[in-house]
């Protein structure tokens, strides 16, 4: 899966789970750029994330992506080393 | 349900749902336990609003007066704390072997500080069993062991509950062993301090919201069975009684288990009813006469085979029984009929089942169908009531006027104060009925007590019946308030489907007006508060020859003819 479509399924979970059809992820959207996106509803993203691309995410990698780019890449990467 | 339903539950409208007050104190973070509580509590149509501790501190919350635990007028108090942090205090105190006890103590000074303030049910939550890491299976030889203490304390917890009628348990550690699903998500506990994972905190709110849903008066009173390949495999019609697979035949285990998992809830108070499609004395023979069946025509309340609708012939089962049709549960292997019973009878609770009959009762294990808030005595005679009931049915037939019908039941009714046995039936009265109850207010354990010991305010009454088929126990409450010196408000009257058309309320009517007439009362009032389900006595006190009184029902203890009635009031 390439970087782009890692991005794409992102954001169509984002809008599944915030129930929000108007999310339009780029890499460098934060928090503060999602209305419904507050440290409760990471974890349900965080969840959802992991279980569609059966992976999972430390500690470390869960409090510290800086923004969806830096996520998307821990997939990529997790995904790639699969 | 996932969390993006319950998100989306908790966006829709409550309007109309009953509303239920929750608090949670925790030493651990709440906050997607308490959502989840309440999108789950949408779907059984509750309106539940939680509060919750700040975050790990309850010693300070509880010793606020002020606090806003107090002013919440909670129904029921979660008390959770984290095995987690149980064990973080076993290791810091130093694996003290007074460790179970000490935490036992240290909740009850919690609920009786509580307590104090505010009158509410406890639901403590139990700690999920694991493999103790220091001593590892050998802990269960060492009494410092945190394997030990732990166990001990969810030991205690029970006996706590057994014992005072204000404790619940939440058992937590039976549902992390059902579901087998990893509870402890360590990257939530580091970065928010939720014990839980996603995924286990909607089995855990899912499980507090059935708990709290019993408590509302919704349990399951019945469980309807079909026959073929349900509760034996095969077909009795084609196969004969030698070939039906039960006990050693076949998947015969399967059954059996099924039917002991029926016989248990019968013991416990489920009416249990049959509706099969077959030859009548083809479904009965296996009762009768197969050595391995553990089912008994005794056992079953209501048998119908015959080749109608099932949705007729559980309305039929229904009307026989005189209960609501959302308390009776139908398991039937074939999904073609449990669909229509889906269409027609929607109140009814119809599982669906697994293709693999190997696995219907590991399946219907895990739906806690049957989750109650009270045990008594009756329950365990329930299925002999609903028998002599039948007969009692029977023999009204035979009798042209009703007149003659009742005297010659020979009914005679105990009414006493309430007591310390009578307590528990009367608790459960208030909180199940929903048909003869005029204000449906529902009253715990704790309450009645308080009620009862009140003279100068309230005088309650508790109704047996018994006649020549039976007795029918304590069927019928009532509860006078003492409004003023010369009024008498009738706070709750309840009385069980059971014993209608007996005349029954006529003569608890006779009871309270002498009572009223003996104490110098001038007048009793009554109200009567419509819900969904208690259309039958919206003309209760008219019938009975009250007056409408600026929304109350009014009678005067002058002049007051006693209602004939065929019930002899005894004194045993």
């Amino acid at each position: 899966m390439g970087t782009t479509e890692i991005l794409n399924e992102c954001n169509k979970i984002f809008i599944d789970q915030l129930d929000n059809e108007s999310i339009i992820l780029k890499r460098e959207t934060t928090a503060a750029d999602v209305e419904e996106w507050d440290s409760l509803t990471h974890i349900q993203l965080i969840v959802a994330i992991e279980k569609f691309f059966k992976l999972r995410f430390t500690t470390a990698e869960i409090q510290g992506f800086k923004n969806v780019g830096e996520m998307c890449d821990a997939i990529e990467k997790k995904l790639n080393s699969k | 349900m996932d969390f993006k339903q319950i998100k989306a539950n908790l966006k829709k409208d409550f309007t109309g749902f009953k509303k239920i007050r929750v608090a949670i104190l925790a030493d651990s973070s709440t906050q997607y336990l308490a959502q989840a509580i309440r999108g789950i509590g949408y779907e059984k149509k509750l309106d539940i609003e939680v509060w919750e501790s700040e975050y790990d501190a309850i010693d300070l919350t509880i010793a606020d007066g002020q606090s806003e635990l107090y002013s919440f007028k909670t129904d029921f108090t979660f008390i959770f704390l984290s095995s987690h942090k149980l064990k973080k205090k076993f290791y810091k105190t130093g694996s003290d072997k007074g460790f179970a006890d000490n935490t036992i103590t240290y909740l009850k000074n919690i609920t009786s500080t509580i307590s104090s303030h505010v009158k509410t049910n406890f639901l403590v939550f139990n700690f999920p069993n694991e493999l103790d890491t220091v001593f590892g299976n050998f802990s269960g030889k060492v009494n410092n062991s945190f394997s030990y203490q732990q166990k001990k304390i969810n030991l205690e917890l029970m006996h706590w509950a057994q014992a005072d009628a204000a404790i619940s348990v939440i058992d937590l550690c039976g549902l992390q062993a059902r579901t087998g699903i990893a509870y402890i998500d360590s990257r939530l506990y580091i970065s928010s301090d939720a014990i839980f994972s996603l995924d286990f905190t909607i089995e855990v709110a899912n499980n507090c919201v059935q708990v709290i849903d019993a408590f509302s008066g919704n349990a399951k009173k019945c469980l309807i069975l079909d026959l073929d390949n349900t509760l034996w495999g095969g077909i009795i019609g084609d196969d004969g009684m030698e070939n039906i697979q039960i006990g050693d035949l076949g998947i015969g285990k399967v059954f059996t288990e099924i039917q002991l998992w029926a016989k248990a809830l019968k013991e416990r108070g489920i009416i249990l009813a049959v509706c099969s499609k077959n030859d009548e004395a083809n479904a009965r023979e296996p009762f009768e006469k197969h050595p391995d069946m553990i089912l008994h025509n005794d056992d079953i309340t209501v048998f119908v085979a015959n080749w109608s609708n099932k949705h007729d012939n559980i309305k039929y089962i229904q009307s026989v029984l005189n209960i609501g049709l959302d308390s009776m549960v139908f398991i039937d292997d074939n999904p073609f009929e449990r669909n229509m019973v889906r269409t027609y009878l929607p109140e009814v609770t119809v599982p669906e089942l697994p293709e693999d009959p190997a696995d219907y009762l590991v399946y219907l294990n895990t739906l806690n169908l049957f989750e109650t808030n009270a045990y008594t005595e009756e329950d365990k005679d329930r299925t002999q009531l609903y028998k002599a009931e039948a007969l009692r049915n029977d023999a009204s037939r035979s009798y042209t006027s009703e007149t003659d019908f009742l005297k010659s039941l020979n009914m005679t009714s105990e009414v006493k104060p309430f007591d310390t046995f009578t307590i528990p039936r009367v608790a459960q009265l208030t909180q199940r009925s929903n048909q003869f109850n005029l204000r449906t207010k529902r009253y715990t354990e704790e309450d009645i007590k308080q009620i009862s010991g009140e003279h100068n305010k309230y005088q309650a009454f508790s109704f047996t019946l018994a006649d020549k088929y039976g007795s029918h126990g304590l069927i019928g409450v009532i509860m006078l308030e003492k409004r003023d010196n010369k009024t008498l408000f009738v706070d709750a009257w309840i009385m069980s489907c059971r014993v209608l058309k007996r005349g029954m309320e006529q003569f608890m009517l006779n009871e309270i007006m002498q009572y009223a007439n003996e104490h110098k009362f001038e007048r009793i009032t009554g109200e009567y508060i419509e819900t969904k389900k208690n259309g039958m006595v919206k003309h209760h006190y008219r019938n009975l020859g009250f007056k409408a009184d600026n929304g109350l029902w009014s009678i005067d203890t002058a002049n007051f003819q006693q209602k004939e009635v065929y019930i002899e009031k005894s004194n045993k």
